[in-house]
């Protein structure tokens, strides 16, 4: 891959809404070309999607919960863990499940609104699946840091002078 | 009859003439919603395993003073990064000095060389202070106006105009403060021809050296049989994002560096043991961190260099440090009064480029070490400014 692609996308990765003007002047490089750089990358599937970070617990009235799943599964014959993995990432409160080594075999994210909807899910959709051996629910308490953003930082206040050498 | 007050300054300390940085500094200050290209230091904080050193070196009772020179250890490491990155040879034990930022080893570095009435060529557009520090020192500061039309580099011709018997040093700092001029290897040897064939002094201060865009950058002391005649400056302020931390370095001569060591002796001490811990933590781990500032530098200067050209201001292309040097003559408004005016009506603080010599005049310092957002933003406010002016 070419170095001003990396470039560009390591400048969405952090701020998907940047635009296409700013994007191109800042990378040195014409309008039509960073367009045409965009699309490759999206057709190539190296740009997936534009998502934002939320950081859901500034939204007043939403009152989400996360949670990290450690699953122990047995694998099958020919799949492996792939299998197992598409049936539980297929289930829309999954947002993140990584093939992990170590302890256990799966690292799954859920959200959910309430702690009782996401005991519900590993109850009766999760812990049901003839794969999956045992499952060890943690409860996230607060978010710090998130995708490489951390949360709540006062780094946008300047503490440097206005006018200096 | 009312009698003068005695004034118990010094002369030479009474005749300087306070920085025009204070000045906007103080105008600045006092309004709100102010977005700041004035200043000349990084938006990034400090890398983390920096700050983490210098915690543990506390944690680990690094309270005390360090050798004159500074940590022995950290001194090695600076032989070794000049080594690895520029090719340099300095020995540890009496060829680098651990000062208080570069601005002190500037002051160490003239106090030690210059004689009552020694001539000091100071290349302008020039960061604020050398003047004065050639003045402090007893020297006679010489300027030579560095200009558009040849890059904001100075002309062999030029200099060798401005050489008497008297010269003592030269003063030169590439990437510039506040042009963002590099100069090149072939410009450099002109300049080392003059240096030999004259017998002075090169103060090189390389302390942007780090945050070169373009071209693979050439340190001076590099240049053919310069190293015994060159004072290297440099420091941490600027590629580490550690300017609160003043810690800068000089090498050189033997016994140039000695008698520096001196002065730094008997007035200094020691640079804060602390930030010489986190120093070494930067030399040995940071470079990732540097290299990944440096990118955003170079893109953010992309994007101010175009955004100044569409709104109809001649500038130039830096190819390092974090300033553009804009002419603003289209608005037939001096820098200063484009500074304080563009301050007041679009609260867009720069620093006019007469604050750095006369060939200054008729541009101003946009600092771009300020996050996308803002710099974004003050282009927008900058372009409605100018564009009224040209309408005018």
């Amino acid at each position: 891959m070419e170095e001003k692609e990396i470039e560009l996308l390591k400048l969405l990765e952090k701020n998907g809404r940047l635009e296409v003007e700013t994007i191109a002047s800042m990378l040195d490089l014409d309008v039509d070309k960073t367009k045409e750089m965009m699309e490759k990358l999206e057709k190539e599937s190296a740009i997936l999607g534009y998502s934002t970070l939320v950081n859901w617990a500034k939204v007043l009235e939403y009152d989400g919960v996360t949670a990290m799943i450690d699953v122990k599964v047995t694998p099958t014959r020919g799949t492996g863990f792939d299998k197992v993995a598409e049936r539980i990432y297929r289930f829309p409160e999954v947002k993140a499940l990584y093939l992990m080594s170590g302890a256990y075999d799966l690292s799954i994210s859920v959200e959910g609104k309430t702690m009782m909807e996401i005991s519900r899910f590993v109850s009766d959709k999760l812990s049901t699946l003839d794969s999956v051996v045992s499952t060890t629910t943690h409860f996230v308490l607060k978010k710090y840091k998130h995708d490489g953003i951390i949360f709540e930082e006062d780094d946008d206040q300047d503490r440097r002078m206005m006018v200096s050498p | 009859m009312k009698t003068q007050e005695k004034s118990y300054v010094a002369h030479h300390v009474d005749q300087l003439k306070p920085s025009g940085i204070r000045r906007f500094f103080d105008l600045a200050s006092k309004m709100e919603n102010v977005i700041s290209l004035g200043v000349g230091e990084p938006d990034f904080v400090t890398p983390w395993n920096v700050i983490e050193a210098s915690y543990h070196s506390l944690e680990r009772g690094f309270t005390s003073y360090t050798a004159n020179a500074g940590l022995f250890e950290l001194r090695q490491e600076i032989s070794k990064f000049l080594k690895t990155e520029y090719e340099l040879e300095y020995n540890p034990e009496n060829q680098v000095l651990v000062t208080v930022g570069a601005s002190q080893a500037i002051d160490v570095a003239l106090r030690a060389i210059l004689n009552p009435g020694d001539e000091v060529i100071v290349v302008e557009p020039s960061f604020v202070s050398y003047v004065p520090a050639v003045r402090l020192a007893g020297g006679v500061p010489i300027t030579v106006n560095a200009t558009e039309e040849y890059a904001f580099k100075i002309q062999a011709s030029q200099m060798e105009a401005a050489i008497t018997p008297r010269t003592k040093a030269l003063m030169i700092c590439s990437p510039n403060n506040p042009t963002g001029a590099v100069l090149s290897k072939q410009e450099m040897e002109e300049i080392a021809r003059l240096a030999k064939k004259h017998d002075f002094i090169v103060i090189s201060d390389e302390i942007y050296a780090d945050l070169t865009y373009d071209e693979t950058f050439t340190s001076f002391a590099a240049i053919k049989e310069m190293a015994q005649r060159t004072i290297l400056i440099s420091g941490f302020s600027k590629a580490f994002a550690m300017t609160g931390w003043r810690l800068g370095y000089a090498t050189g001569p033997k016994q140039i560096i000695e008698a520096m060591t001196k002065i730094h002796q008997y007035t200094i001490m020691c640079a804060p043991t602390m930030a010489q811990h986190g120093a070494l933590e930067a030399l040995r781990n940071g470079r990732s961190s540097v290299l990944e500032m440096k990118t955003s530098y170079r893109q953010r200067r992309n994007f101010v260099v175009k955004a100044l050209k569409d709104m109809g201001l001649s500038c130039h292309l830096p190819g390092g440090a974090f300033y553009v040097f804009p002419s603003v003559t289209s608005t037939g408004m001096s820098s200063e009064d484009f500074a304080e005016e563009l301050l007041q009506k679009q609260q867009v603080a720069v620093v006019p480029g007469g604050v750095f010599g006369e060939s200054g005049e008729g541009y101003v310092r946009c600092s771009y070490a300020t996050s996308m957002k803002q710099l974004d933003t003050a282009m927008k406010r900058m372009r409605k400014f100018v564009e009224e002016k040209q309408i005018q």
